[in-house]
């Protein structure tokens, strides 16, 4: 009886701190019904192109974010990897934000989602002479939902070869 | 030459009564004052001559319409009927029969008449208080004959200030973004128009992303952000030359251009290895200035009118903010403190007042507020809408709004709408595409 009655509590405890940690990190790791959104920024493959075999083109961010997140700096660290392996290849950086944020704010911050890319290609050994940046803003969206999921596919950096 | 200039050759009887009528362009006027506005008369000589030359039937009834669309537009007069008129228009302009025109209830009269001299075109109008009985300003004035819609602006900015105490802002021409495509690959020109939407002309050809035009203040000049060859940067255009020029020819991106008040300065952003900031550039001797130095963006720069002050956009507490800080770069203080995001603070040619773009809540919202940030007014809510900017006297603003698209992503439009100040008279502005980024010229006759 002793044993059921503690096993019982543990239970009880057990769960209530299911609901604490589902709570706290609700915010950030809310996985969207479709799947491909981890909080807001974009985890999907739809609108990835391939900067070379094996090598996704782009990443993604979150809403007014700049930072990269684990995924993307797996993207550009296999993109600096492609780099140092052809080192005759330049290329742009190409910074994007999404519709919701006014015209020139969004310039600014497609040129810092380009720059945040482009230097974490520079720790990993690219040579800054290679690595152009260019912002578009929201001007070159690649869906063209006006909801959270197509957003999330235009907040991005996409890396394209400049010759 | 796209513009010529207008001539005001003679100014006939300017006969100062106080006026009885009385607009009130400070609260949202409910109470449109009625006002009559008659054909300008016109002699078969002179209007067989505009016909042969400007291909119009009656170019008296054709200003006449000009005047009262403008009018109309104002939300603060109410053209009557003109079926309803019982003067006929060479009469009326000589000696209006009052009683006649109290019966159709008009408080205020308009007549006129043109006429063709030695190839141009020669305008006289009057303004009459019908109550009083009393004529309460004559003008005559000679152009070209195809500056004929100018003159009917020209009119109703006359009327307009003898009215309302303000100066108007008919005779003025907006320049923006013409849209096309699907919203993935937008075409991107340069366009300019009438104030009413008449005359529009591209500037550009949509080879490349073209944004944000802005008038200088002289007029002749508009700065914009071009991509050309993949490069954006601010650009100066003469838009009666048609001459362009790079300014902005930084070693990075320059964008979000305005003239400082006397068109000799450009004021832009200048983003370079992930931070932007705020730069001034002479036009006469080229000598760029920074202006702000901060790691966060610093975008959106408007001067006030006297140039002493600038109102900008940064995020430098973490999210987009509207900030004042002196001409110099000193002294930054923040002003927006509401719930939400702000961006593109523009300042009043008035002065009094910055308008800007808000997000809350997943809503955009063009506002006012006072330059020390209090008594913010919230104009209107919409799905998406930014980039306010004021008539020249500072009673409209004019902007772009976004629509949301469907499930298939279909349905996208942009256009430009205008809102007085009051909040009232909100409505779309015709353009014969899609339009954004409109920037509205000071009066070109003055």
């Amino acid at each position: 009886m002793n044993l059921n009655k503690i096993l019982k509590n543990t239970f009880i405890i057990l769960v209530v701190s299911l609901v604490l940690t589902a709570c706290a990190t609700k915010k950030t790791s809310t996985t969207s019904v479709s799947g491909q959104m981890q909080g807001d920024t974009y985890t999907g493959t739809d609108t990835v192109k391939e900067l070379a075999k094996g090598v996704p083109d782009r990443v993604f961010f979150a809403t007014n974010e700049i930072v990269l997140t684990t995924a993307s700096r797996e993207t550009l660290r296999k993109q600096a990897a492609w780099l140092r392996k052809n080192s005759d290849i330049n290329v742009v950086v190409e910074g994007h934000a999404d519709e919701r944020g006014t015209r020139e704010y969004n310039l600014a911050l497609g040129e810092r989602r380009a720059n945040s890319a482009k230097d974490y290609l520079m720790t990993y050994g690219i040579s800054s002479d290679r690595i152009s940046v260019l912002s578009y803003g929201k001007e070159r969206p690649v869906d063209s939902g006006s909801n959270p999921l197509s957003w999330s596919k235009n907040r991005r950096s996409v890396t394209v070869k400049a010759n | 030459m796209l513009f010529r200039y207008l001539f005001i050759l003679l100014i006939l009887l300017p006969i100062k009564v106080f006026a009885l009528i009385e607009v009130d362009i400070t609260r949202g006027n409910l109470n449109p004052l009625p006002v009559a506005v008659s054909p300008l008369d016109i002699d078969k000589n002179s209007k067989d001559n505009f016909k042969r030359i400007l291909k119009k039937e009656n170019l008296g009834s054709e200003i006449s319409a000009i005047v009262e669309n403008n009018l109309k537009q104002s939300g603060l007069f109410n053209p009557l009927n003109k079926e309803a008129f019982l003067q006929e228009p060479d009469i009326a302009n000589l000696k209006p029969r009052f009683e006649d025109w109290n019966l159709i209830k008009a408080q205020a009269l308009v007549t006129g008449k043109v006429t063709f001299i030695d190839e141009k075109l020669r305008v006289e109008f009057r303004l009459w208080d019908v109550l009083a009985g009393k004529e309460m300003m004559a003008l005559a004035f000679t152009t070209v004959p195809s500056n004929w819609r100018r003159v009917g602006h020209i009119i109703t900015d006359k009327v307009y200030e003898r009215l309302t105490g303000e100066k108007g802002y008919f005779d003025t021409r907006i320049i923006y973004i013409s849209e096309e495509g699907p919203k993935t690959d937008r075409i991107k020109k340069l366009a300019i128009m009438d104030q009413d939407g008449f005359n529009n002309k591209f500037l550009t050809l949509g080879n490349e992303l073209v944004l944000t035009p802005r008038f200088s203040p002289t007029n002749q000049m508009v700065t914009y952000l071009s991509y050309f060859r993949n490069l954006p940067r601010v650009y100066l255009l003469d838009i009666e030359t048609g001459k362009q020029e790079v300014v902005g020819d930084f070693p990075g991106m320059t964008f979000a251009p305005r003239f400082s008040p006397d068109g000799k300065k450009i004021i832009m952003s200048f983003a370079k290895d992930g931070n932007s900031d705020i730069y001034t550039m002479d036009l006469e001797n080229r000598i760029v200035e920074r202006i702000s130095n901060h790691p966060s963006i610093d975008t959106s720069p408007s001067y006030s009118p006297d140039g002493k002050y600038i109102t900008f956009n940064s995020d430098r507490s973490g999210y987009q903010q509207i900030y004042v800080m002196n001409s110099n770069g000193k002294n930054i203080k923040r002003i927006s403190f509401g719930n939400g995001l702000y961006g593109t603070p523009v300042w009043s040619p008035r002065g009094d007042l910055i308008a800007f773009t808000k997000l809350h809540k997943g809503k955009f919202y063009i506002g006012v507020m006072r330059t020390d940030g209090t008594g913010e007014r919230l104009l209107t809510e919409n799905f998406y809408q930014e980039a306010p900017s004021w008539s020249p006297n500072g009673r409209v603003l004019i902007f772009y709004r976004e629509s949301k698209t469907n499930s298939k992503g279909e349905g996208f439009s942009a256009k430009l709408w205008s809102i007085d100040l009051t909040g009232y008279n909100e409505k779309m502005v015709e353009t014969e595409t899609d339009a954004s980024d409109p920037s509205w010229s000071s009066l070109l006759s003055n």
